[in-house]
């Protein structure tokens, strides 16, 4: 079941619609919910490396539905200290979950200062409002 | 027809195990009746129509001067000289081109596609595969043909335009499926049945597209000389199915590194692996050879297989 939609406001967000929730100098990165409802059902994750470093901006993996294929954009640098490997037999479970069982990354930053770049959840739903 | 109702998962799996049921209204329907119709459509359609009788229809392809496939349709004999072809929507007006003598009768025609092991029993009809008869199907006139794209037992109903809101729902209450274009597509690829603008087109052979049986090389129609030609000299590629053994999911262009290109592609949710069908060369096109697709520049490794990726099931 694909869950309500919903932007938590503890989160940081990146207008490709990716989200980040910093703790200390990690983060646990995922897609938003509007993210996961325009794609539809997930059916595949191309995940990256453990151990492989992560661009702000830059593609890191894929997400595939039946319909589609998105790049997944890095909303801050770093390195990959752990990736999602539930998700490889379940992709679903990011439609189902988007920012709880069905984060993709953790990260530690490369760059502390790139926090200040993301939006908070007011800023990212004026945007998703004006799409 | 939307690409889903509820999810193009759900609504496959309807397919295979129950009954779905697709609004393929924006079929296209081209009609000929009166003397000379059979030969007329006999020098122009591949497949040979002596071979089917009055209430029997017919896979067949309309093929161009280059032994390329114009459409790929079904012709149903309703007489000796009377005939009614379903064509693919996007060919409709190259298909009227090609057969000018024929009248596009679309706009007369709505189409609903019930499949599924339980199709038949759901509407309380029966009909074999490729014959068709006229009946009153829900309480609502219908050409009921035992014909469709998904692999499964079912049928065709084709009905007035006026008719198809109450058939359609009619059918939804004796516990059917909606089902949309997206599932309508993983159902037709599971079964290995070539699309026309992916797997099949003007520039490829029916010879290569593994189409032979659809085509009576013993007889007279357009381009049949090109595809005697090609049939003796043999295929530089052939259409194959082709299952992933490691993960990704195969897409339409994606190039195969031993030669070839994926045609059609996507996750099979009966096998829950990448499927796809593709052109490979044709002396590496044996069920069981290894390929390797390029997924957006990384290679993965799958496997050419025999058709069909899923069987239907009779009930």
């Amino acid at each position: 079941m694909a869950a309500d939609e919903s932007y938590p406001d503890d989160l940081k967000y990146h207008a490709e619609h990716d989200w980040a929730r910093i703790d200390g100098d990690t983060a646990t990165l995922g897609i938003t919910w509007y993210a996961q409802d325009a794609l539809g059902e997930i059916v595949h994750l191309e995940a990256p490396e453990d151990g492989a470093s992560v661009a702000a901006g830059e593609s890191y993996g894929e997400v595939e539905s039946v319909k589609a294929v998105s790049d997944l954009i890095a909303p801050l640098s770093g390195e990959i200290l752990e990736v999602n490997a539930a998700l490889a037999d379940a992709p679903e479970t990011i439609n189902e979950d988007p920012y709880g069982a069905g984060w993709l990354i953790k990260i530690r930053l490369g760059d502390p200062a790139e926090v200040a770049s993301l939006l908070d959840v007011d800023a990212y739903r004026k945007l998703l409002d004006a799409q | 027809m939307p690409v889903q109702y509820t999810s193009i998962a759900d609504e496959h799996r309807a397919v295979r195990s129950d009954a779905g049921v697709f609004d393929v209204s924006h079929m296209g329907q081209l009609a000929l009746a009166g003397e000379g119709a059979h030969e007329y459509l006999q020098r122009r359609l591949s497949n040979d129509l002596d071979r089917i009788d009055d209430g029997h229809a017919q896979y067949t392809l309309l093929t161009n001067e280059r032994g390329g496939i114009t459409d790929d349709l079904i012709a149903y004999r309703r007489g000796a000289d009377d005939y009614l072809l379903v064509v693919n929507a996007s060919n409709r007006g190259a298909d009227h081109a090609a057969l000018p003598e024929t009248d596009d009768v679309s706009e007369e025609w709505a189409l609903l596609a019930v499949q599924g092991p339980r199709a038949l029993e759901r509407l309380g009809i029966d009909v074999r595969p490729f014959t068709f008869h006229e009946d009153e199907v829900l309480g609502v006139r219908c050409l009921v043909a035992g014909t469709g794209y998904t692999g499964e037992r079912g049928c065709e109903l084709g009905c007035a335009p006026d008719d198809a809101g109450r058939l359609w729902d009619a059918i939804l209450e004796r516990g059917v499926a909606p089902c949309g274009l997206g599932a309508r597509d993983t159902l037709r690829l599971e079964a290995c049945y070539p699309l026309h603008g992916n797997d099949i087109g003007p520039d490829r052979s029916p010879v290569e597209a593994g189409l032979s049986w659809a085509c009576a090389l013993d007889k007279e129609f357009t381009g049949v000389e090109e595809l005697r030609r090609v049939r003796d000299e043999g295929p530089a590629e052939k259409l194959v199915p082709i299952l992933m053994e490691d993960k990704g999911i195969p897409r339409q262009g994606m190039p195969i590194e031993e030669g070839g290109e994926v045609t059609s592609g996507t996750l099979s949710p009966i096998l829950e692996r990448g499927i796809a069908l593709g052109y490979v060369r044709a002396d590496r096109s044996m069920p069981d050879t290894e390929v390797t697709i390029d997924l957006r520049g990384r290679p993965r490794r799958a496997r050419i297989v025999t058709k069909p990726f899923v069987r239907g099931r009779e009930t």
